[in-house]
């Protein structure tokens, strides 16, 4: 399957007809997974009706790690086969990726201050959170400071799977230093165990988001195939007028 | 062997008649440790107890003075594909440059360590911790500067976003450093748990930098 979509021309063809369909799914799970949220689920017996940020929250830090993946396996394409679709699929996932880390912060932020009484607590997850929303933007800044696209492949390519390698190592040393800190005091949110009820909503919800994250991604990568073939026509169009300036200025010398 | 050798004493004979070798980040590290007390007032007690923190903090951000024209300064005068297209593989290559690179930073800046820890009220024992895990974490600092340093090396610009690249790499290497560094002062915990982890942090660097440093300057 990889090697027909490996085409740029065919994967152009394929993803203009797959893409209704997939933002049409994402936005009917997610209609069906909300209206679920709000018109089903329960409040919670202790945190009321603000348990119902996590079915936002939770699908958001489960895609910020997701799409952190898909930039890898991206990133594995383009320094093995240095395909250009590659190149595409993993520059297209690096703003989406670091939006859904945003939004995670930001919901987690906002769900954090009515719980838990402040809007940050430097605790293992929301930190790590943090730091891959840094290695995000360091790896968008990195796509923009070169202008050759396939250098710039190339050097994101290296820097996520870096990433990759650092991102378990950066967790674990994290959670080394929140322990070491604040034993006692470590926030808990597992008080009841998610219910049924909650939990389905949940799942149809992640799946809306999933797709969501999909189709965006799609359509980014159509975006950036786009972007690259006007590239290469202004190229082509800036060097046949200079060939042309070359011409009259020949003949106008011979005059 | 001997390329390797070499590959070091170039660089540290061009640190020496440009830079001024190790002084010049060992007075940028002097400066970062001055400022402190400024900014946050010089109550000894406080300083003795943060002192450790701040030295990392410093070292850390020293680490960061000069790694743009590691690679870059080489790739201009070609110098660096001669070096690629030498013998020596690139791996081998980018850890003998990183090596250069820790001699006339990280290394000044351990040894020295003890005598700015004075200024912030260190006991001795909290001096010797600190300079010991600067020893042994340095070269966690500089290589995960190397690894960017090497994918930054053909920008012309290259400063602030090797900068914010090489950062969030550092975290690992900063929490195990400190905690090391801070069990005199701290007392409850241990000293040789964070320094051991801190080493393998380290050794676990140098293999990164290595091969991700040898994939992005290979290029293209």
């Amino acid at each position: 399957m990889l090697t027909v979509l490996a085409n740029p021309t065919r994967f152009m063809a394929l993803s203009g007809r797959v893409l209704p369909w997939l933002a049409m799914a994402a936005a009917g799970l997610l209609v069906a997974g909300f209206a679920l949220v709000f018109l089903t689920v329960p409040d919670d017996y202790q945190q009321g009706a603000t348990v119902r940020i996590m079915y936002v929250h939770v699908p958001a830090a489960w895609l910020s790690l997701f799409l952190y993946l898909i930039m890898a396996m991206a990133a594995v394409g383009t320094l093995v086969w240095r395909h250009p679709v590659a190149d595409v699929a993993q520059k297209a996932a690096a703003p989406i990726g670091a939006a859904f880390t945003f939004l995670c912060l930001v919901t987690g932020a906002i769900w954090g201050k009515p719980m838990w009484g402040t809007w940050w607590v430097w605790d293992a997850r929301l930190t790590s959170e943090l730091v891959l929303l840094l290695i995000y933007l360091g790896i968008m800044g990195l796509w923009r400071a070169f202008e050759e696209p396939s250098a710039a492949a190339r050097a994101v390519a290296v820097m996520t799977l870096v990433g990759l390698v650092n991102l378990p190592v950066i967790k674990f040393s994290v959670d080394w230093w929140n322990t070491l800190h604040q034993p006692a005091s470590v926030f808990r949110l597992d008080g009841p165990t998610i219910h049924s009820s909650m939990l389905w909503p949940l799942l149809i919800v992640a799946a809306g988001f999933s797709l969501l994250a999909l189709a965006l991604h799609l359509s980014g990568m159509r975006t950036e195939i786009l972007r690259r073939r006007v590239r290469a026509l202004t190229l082509q169009q800036a060097r046949r007028s200079e060939v042309d300036l070359g011409h009259i200025r020949a003949s106008g010398a011979g005059l | 062997m001997r390329a390797f050798v070499a590959i070091i004493r170039r660089d540290l004979l061009i640190a020496s008649r440009i830079g001024g070798a190790g002084a010049l980040p060992l007075v940028f590290f002097l400066m970062l440790v001055t400022l402190i007390p400024f900014a946050i007032g010089p109550d000894l007690n406080l300083l003795s107890r943060i002192g450790p923190a701040i030295l990392w903090l410093a070292a850390a951000l020293a680490t960061l003075i000069g790694l743009d024209r590691l690679f870059q300064a080489d790739a201009e005068d070609g110098s660096l594909d001669l070096i690629l297209a030498s013998a020596l593989p690139a791996e081998l290559a980018i850890v003998a440059k990183g090596f250069a690179h820790w001699l006339t930073t990280g290394l000044p800046l351990a040894l020295c360590s003890p005598l700015f820890g004075l200024l912030l009220a260190l006991t001795p024992q909290a001096m010797m911790d600190v300079a010991a895990s600067l020893l042994v974490g340095t070269p966690a600092l500089t290589f995960a500067g190397v690894t960017g340093a090497a994918l930054t090396a053909r920008l012309r610009r290259g400063g602030l976003i090797l900068s914010i690249l090489v950062t969030p790499l550092m975290i690992p290497a900063l929490i195990f450093g400190v905690s090391a560094a801070q069990a005199a002062s701290v007392g409850a915990a241990s000293f040789f748990a964070p320094f051991l982890v801190l080493c393998a942090i380290s050794l676990l660097s140098i293999v990164i930098a290595a091969v991700a440093g040898a994939a992005a300057l290979r290029g293209p």
